[in-house]
């Protein structure tokens, strides 16, 4: 890991204290009988989701902030230990929604940790794939609304149209438009069709933006965070690589096979809005980069397994349910019973769109999971609420707050 | 395992699934987290997940035979797993999983353990990051950690009675509105 050598953000630190993630009106600062306390949320168009923010205003400046979560809290994890594991690999990418599949990549992985099993390399490149289009996916999201919140409504419509065309390959790749089983034939060709021209949209995004002397106004300078805050507050992903702070799981600690692809990790040093944007786009075009590495060795691997061969974790094939007598009994057991999963816990971290997306996994050798948490990348940063949204106004508040990319449903889970 | 002799309070430590696991002693868990952050460079705490071992490895038989209270999916199955899972010292662990951001990217899980209504200190002064975790897990366990100024709940409404993932909160345990009771 390497900071840029370019990078003072602010002196010192921001986090606030006692408490770190609730702004205290400074009574040196402002006048107490001006602060005007509102509501931001938890139903406010220019809020990610349901999230609350408490803020005390002295005239247009934030003076105080809180952010107030949970609207969508969903008991996933309670719901999940109650579910087999393999039925309960569907609540998964239903946490975060934007990056459904880094969530249920995640939780497949963890699990196969426990299980120590050998999955085919053909599995492991279009796992990559989908990750990677994933990304770029819930990118889009964040670039189209984001823009929105600043006025911008093109944009929006432009990014969900790319968007939209993700979501038609994650549906030829699974046969829905959230979820990924295998791949069909057609895939890769469609996906070569969209990396071509995934790379022209963000080049034309980045134009729309880039010369647009109100989102340069609005973002730059805007919702500043330093690297030493970024670490204390356990920032990750874009949020971190916009502080100067070089660190990407998928090239520090890889997983899947992202020692083997080639790509650059986009980082930038004001610590500000704008720089958080630039990695977004960044990203964008590495990812499209990983993608058609990852097509070019699935047509190498053509003809090879996609499914790992142990019969006591995977269905067995459907044609030889009519001719093996042990097929149909693992089928039966697998489908009423589950398989069951060696005792264990494990700390699975992958790279998710939004930064360090980890899952603690407890099993007690049955065929449930024991305990399941999720690490949400959302949770953590909205900790850093309070820190970047210091002396701003309350119309550059809906900047700063959505450059945290956060998404409701993985922050409440 | 000599790589953290400097750790104080270390009771155990276990290897297991490549990851590293060190049983801290709950009553020098700040200053062992101190340790850690300053000597060895774990900067980054990325989670606190606490779990509830309330009734571990005392569920019934197995099988496909039906008991009075219908088949029980979590006992070790008819698969082969026929196994009852190590007892676990304490009720509850609450597990730290710490990462190094550096050149030498590194992580480390520091567990402890508490019986009900056993408090543990705060590690927010060691990491700021600390704050919601615990809340979190004040709210879904009700693990008491000490020192922390603002130790409410933030999933659940403020109002709300119980800990929802312990184990002896039931699925469904959301009292329905409107009913005749009300």
């Amino acid at each position: 890991m390497s900071v840029l050598p370019s990078t003072r953000i602010y002196e010192g630190t921001r986090i606030p204290h006692p408490v770190p993630t609730i702004l205290e009106v400074d009574p040196e600062k402002h006048r107490l009988d001006d602060i005007l306390r509102v509501n931001f949320g938890p139903n406010h168009p220019s809020t990610h989701g349901v999230l609350r923010l408490v803020v005390d205003l002295d005239g247009e400046t934030v003076a105080g902030i809180r952010a107030v979560i949970g609207y969508l809290h969903t008991g996933f994890e309670k719901n999940m230990e109650h579910k087999s594991w393999w039925k309960s690999v569907t609540y998964a990418p239903r946490i975060d929604y934007v990056s459904f599949h880094a969530n249920e990549l995640l939780y497949v992985l963890a699990i196969e940790k426990l299980l120590d099993i050998d999955v085919p390399r053909r599995a492991v490149w279009a796992r990559m794939a989908l990750a990677e289009l994933n990304r770029i996916h819930s990118h889009l999201v964040w670039l189209g609304t984001s823009a929105l919140e600043l006025g911008a409504i093109s944009l929006f419509w432009y990014c969900f149209d790319d968007r939209d065309q993700i979501l038609d390959l994650f549906e030829m790749a699974g046969g829905a438009r959230m979820h990924t089983r295998y791949v069909q034939v057609d895939f890769t060709s469609e996906a070569r069709k969209f990396c071509d021209s995934m790379p022209k949209s963000v080049d034309e995004y980045e134009a729309i933006l880039d010369r647009n002397a109100i989102w340069l106004e609005r973002t730059k300078g805007v919702g500043l965070l330093s690297a030493d805050d970024a670490l204390a507050l356990a920032q990750s992903g874009p949020m971190l690589r916009s502080t100067g702070v070089d660190w990407d799981l998928r090239k520090t600690m890889p997983y899947l096979a992202y020692d083997e692809v080639e790509f650059d990790v986009p980082v930038y040093g004001n610590g500000d809005v704008y720089d958080r944007y630039k990695v977004h786009m960044d990203e964008m075009r590495e990812s499209v980069r990983i993608v058609r590495q990852c097509l070019d060795r699935l047509d190498e691997m053509d003809g090879e397994p996609w499914i790992a061969d142990d019969r006591k974790v995977v269905l067995p094939p459907r044609h030889e349910l009519h001719t093996s007598m042990e097929s149909l009994i693992h089928h039966f057991k697998i489908v009423t019973e589950g398989f069951t999963v060696p005792e264990g816990e494990v700390y699975v971290a992958i790279e998710s769109p939004r930064g360090e997306n980890g899952c603690y996994l407890v099993s007690d050798g049955g065929a449930r999971p024991w305990r399941v948490k999720f690490r949400a990348p959302s949770f953590a940063a909205l900790q850093a609420t309070a820190t970047i949204v210091q002396g701003l106004l309350i119309a550059d508040l809906i900047a700063a707050g959505g450059s945290l990319d956060p998404v409701m449903g993985d922050a409440d889970r | 395992m000599s790589a953290y002799a400097s750790v104080p309070g270390v009771v155990e430590t276990r290897e297991a699934f490549g990851e590293r696991t060190l049983v801290v002693d709950p009553a020098r868990l700040v200053e062992a987290c101190t340790v850690l952050r300053d000597e060895h460079g774990f900067n980054f705490l990325a989670d606190i997940a606490a779990a509830d071992y309330l009734g571990w490895g005392e569920q019934g038989v197995a099988g496909y035979i039906g008991t009075a209270a219908g088949r029980d999916l979590h006992v070790p199955g008819s698969q082969g797993l026929a196994r009852v899972p190590d007892p676990k010292p304490k009720r509850f662990s609450i597990s730290y999983h710490l990462l190094r951001v550096d050149d030498e990217p590194a992580r480390v899980r520091v567990q402890v353990w508490l019986d009900d209504g056993e408090p543990i200190a705060s590690v927010l002064p060691v990491w700021p990051a600390a704050d919601w975790f615990e809340r979190e897990a004040w709210d879904m366990m009700g693990i008491h950690f000490e020192g922390h100024a603002n130790l409410v709940r933030i999933l659940m409404p403020e109002d709300w009675e119980g800990h929802p993932l312990r184990k002896d909160y039931p699925l469904g345990g959301e009292p329905v509105r409107f009913s005749d009771e009300d």
